[in-house]
């Protein structure tokens, strides 16, 4: 019996998986630092907490809280970056980061480039979002695009513990800016707990499921909504392959042409508003690569055109929900 | 103020030679603009030739200067060579950044250059993150930002004065104050003096004749040695005036006539050149050859550019990110 118990994985969650992921990062690296709204101890280490520890153990000189100041909090991560500091800067939320995109799309995205490389901007900016909180239209948007479409930045999504430990890592090693974009409803669901010390490579998705006849590409949240939904398609005869892209810019279009080649239909699903959105990339480049091969027009699945409402109804209609998902994937078999 | 520094005569040399270096270079950028053999978008900083040079003579090249689309002043005076320049700005791989920055991005870290950026007001945030490493690493090193009297408006000025004021950054702010902002003149824009907003975030402020080498170097002189002692940022607003439109090809039909002229009557440079002959730091003989000597190395300087190469199609992924991807 007690070897049964000991054989059980650890559990963590979101939250714990990221303060773990910085946590083990400052340890392994002098130049990691830490800056944001509220982010040392003393402020509670961040409003949820997903910072909490860190100050009190690496100092307040690389853990500090700032001014409610956006553009003074990217631009700082990136002067320290230049000189060879590895920033992690959390904007609170990731409607903020529009207070700041001088310095993250003028400055961060640009600087190697327009210096021919002899500069860089290795920051993570941490930001928090997601419909489920009943914050209204300015606390919840996902923006993932207007950085996806910026040369310069990469951009990821984790879904889980171990994915999100795994791509904070891999971000703060990263030698170019990454937007590190958190799911805030998802952060208290415990799952399997990472390992220390792994990564998830950025650039890489993670095929959750195996199927033959529709394949699912999401991410984030959006992962929570589509695996009851591919247990109900089972169920109904159909057999989807659900692909967490976890990394947005750049995405992983290897396994993703492989899986649709192979499926020959498709659908995109993400919180974000749909026109103009990462799914309208997938789509067009699945249909670029694919033309022949598809058996039905790739369909995108996302967030209302609107801003996110606040009233429980029309907040949980905003985004999409497994039912949707399960009636998609059913009009791609022309059902 | 009294006792404040005074540089030596070699200082006050190597002031003026600095000084000449940016007019000298300013006056050639735009004959070789008119005569056609180079295209680009250029932002004359003629008339504010005092301000950089005055301070660089109190850094060292591992000091941190962050400047803007108007800054070849400050890049010169800080040490960046004059070919680098040239071939940058002319978009050839032997440039800074290998054509791919311009006149308006040119970055040269070897001489801490760190950011030349064509966006208003956007030095400070930057410059606050070099000077937070210094403060980390103990180096000693201080950051200049530079910037004009328009960005002393935008938010990220604000932010950063307060964020430098409560982590005592060894940063220095300087508002380089040529009365115009774009084709707005100062008085349009605020009704106060950059360096009064100083005392909102609790540090030292100073509005300085910035077509003065000596108040421009004892001011810099001063703000430096607080930053290396760890006693945080200055505000230093030094004031002087745009000899030209806003950018190349600009009439300037919006500039006050009888300022300018009285601008032009003053320029500072020969004025300076004037004062070095008659206080016996120098002779007119070693200010010509001085004078020759940098015309001979930006005739050099501007063949090399122009004979060279301009990049390659593949550039145009390359440095994005650190790998290249598809």
């Amino acid at each position: 019996m007690a070897t049964q118990a000991a054989a059980k994985p650890a559990k963590a969650n979101i939250l714990q998986a990221i303060n773990a992921a910085i946590a083990d990062a400052m340890e392994a690296d002098d130049n990691v630092v830490v800056l944001g709204e509220d982010v040392a101890d003393p402020e509670e280490g961040g409003v949820c907490g997903v910072t909490k520890g860190l100050s009190s153990r690496f100092g307040d000189a690389r853990v500090r809280s700032t001014p409610i100041s956006e553009q003074a909090i990217i631009g700082a991560a990136i002067g320290a970056s230049l000189v060879g500091f590895k920033p992690v800067a959390e904007i609170m939320l990731m409607n903020f980061t529009t207070v700041a995109m001088d310095m993250i799309v003028n400055h961060a995205a640009k600087l190697r480039f327009m210096s021919g490389g002899q500069t860089h901007v290795p920051i993570v900016i941490r930001t928090m979002t997601g419909t489920g909180f009943a914050s209204g239209g300015q606390h919840c948007d996902y923006l993932e695009a207007w950085f996806a479409h910026t040369a310069g930045i990469k951009v990821v999504a984790p879904s889980s513990p171990r994915d999100a430990y795994g791509l904070m890592r891999s971000a703060i090693d990263d030698p170019d800016p990454v937007m590190f974009i958190e799911n805030l409803p998802t952060y208290w669901a415990p799952a399997e707990a990472p390992e220390k010390g792994h990564r998830v490579p950025i650039g890489k998705a993670n095929v959750l499921s195996e199927g033959s006849d529709v394949t699912i590409v999401a991410y984030a949240r959006m992962i929570q909504e589509a695996l009851p939904a591919v247990a109900q398609l089972a169920e109904a005869g159909i057999s989807a392959e659900l692909i967490d892209l976890r990394t947005i810019a750049p995405w992983d279009r290897e396994t993703v042409l492989a899986s649709v080649a192979k499926t020959g239909r498709a659908m995109i699903v993400h919180e974000a508003v749909t026109p103009f959105g990462v799914g309208a990339e997938i789509g067009s480049v699945l249909n670029e690569e694919l033309f022949g091969k598809l058996k039905a027009p790739v369909k995108r699945l996302g967030g209302a055109f609107c801003p996110v409402p606040f009233s429980k109804p029309l907040e949980t209609a905003f985004a999409p929900q497994t039912a949707d998902i399960v009636a998609a994937a059913q009009a791609l078999m022309g059902r | 103020m009294t006792n404040r520094a005074v540089p030596d005569a070699a200082t006050q040399l190597e002031i003026y030679r600095r000084m000449a270096l940016i007019k000298a270079n300013d006056e050639r950028s735009r004959k070789v603009i008119m005569t056609g053999r180079l295209v680009m978008p250029y932002y004359s900083p003629r008339g504010q030739e005092v301000i950089p040079s005055a301070i660089s003579v109190n850094l060292t090249d591992d000091d941190y200067i962050c400047t803007i689309y108007r800054g070849s002043h400050d890049q010169l005076a800080k040490g960046l060579p004059l070919k680098d320049l040239w071939a940058e700005v002319a978009g050839r791989t032997s440039g800074t950044c290998k054509g791919k920055g311009g006149p308006m991005h040119v970055t040269y870290p070897t001489k801490g250059i760190m950011v030349t950026t064509g966006i208003v007001g956007s030095t400070m945030p930057i410059a606050n993150g070099l000077a937070w490493g210094s403060q980390l690493r103990g180096d000693g090193r201080v950051t200049v930002a530079n910037f004009g009297d328009g960005a002393a408006n935008i938010g990220a000025f604000h932010e950063s004065l307060n964020l430098a004021s409560v982590w005592k950054l060894p940063v220095i702010f300087v508002c380089q104050n040529n009365e115009w902002g774009e084709h707005t003149a100062y008085d349009k824009t605020s009704n106060v003096p950059v360096a009064a907003r100083a005392a909102a975030y609790g540090i030292p402020g100073e509005r300085v004749d910035g077509n003065d080498p000596f108040a421009m170097y004892a001011a810099a002189h001063e703000a430096i040695a607080r930053a290396r002692a760890g006693e945080g940022p200055t505000l230093i607003e030094a004031m002087t005036y745009r000899f030209h439109g806003h950018v190349f090809g600009d009439q300037d039909a919006y500039m006050d006539k009888g300022r300018k002229a009285q601008a032009l009557a003053d320029d500072p440079v020969p004025r300076f050149r004037a004062r070095l002959i008659a206080d016996g730091v120098a002779g007119e003989d070693q200010l010509a050859a001085m004078e020759a000597d940098i015309e001979a190395q930006i005739d050099e300087a501007v063949e090399f550019a122009l004979a060279g190469d301009f990049p390659g199609i593949e550039e145009l992924k390359r440095d994005v990110f650190a790998e290249e991807l598809n």
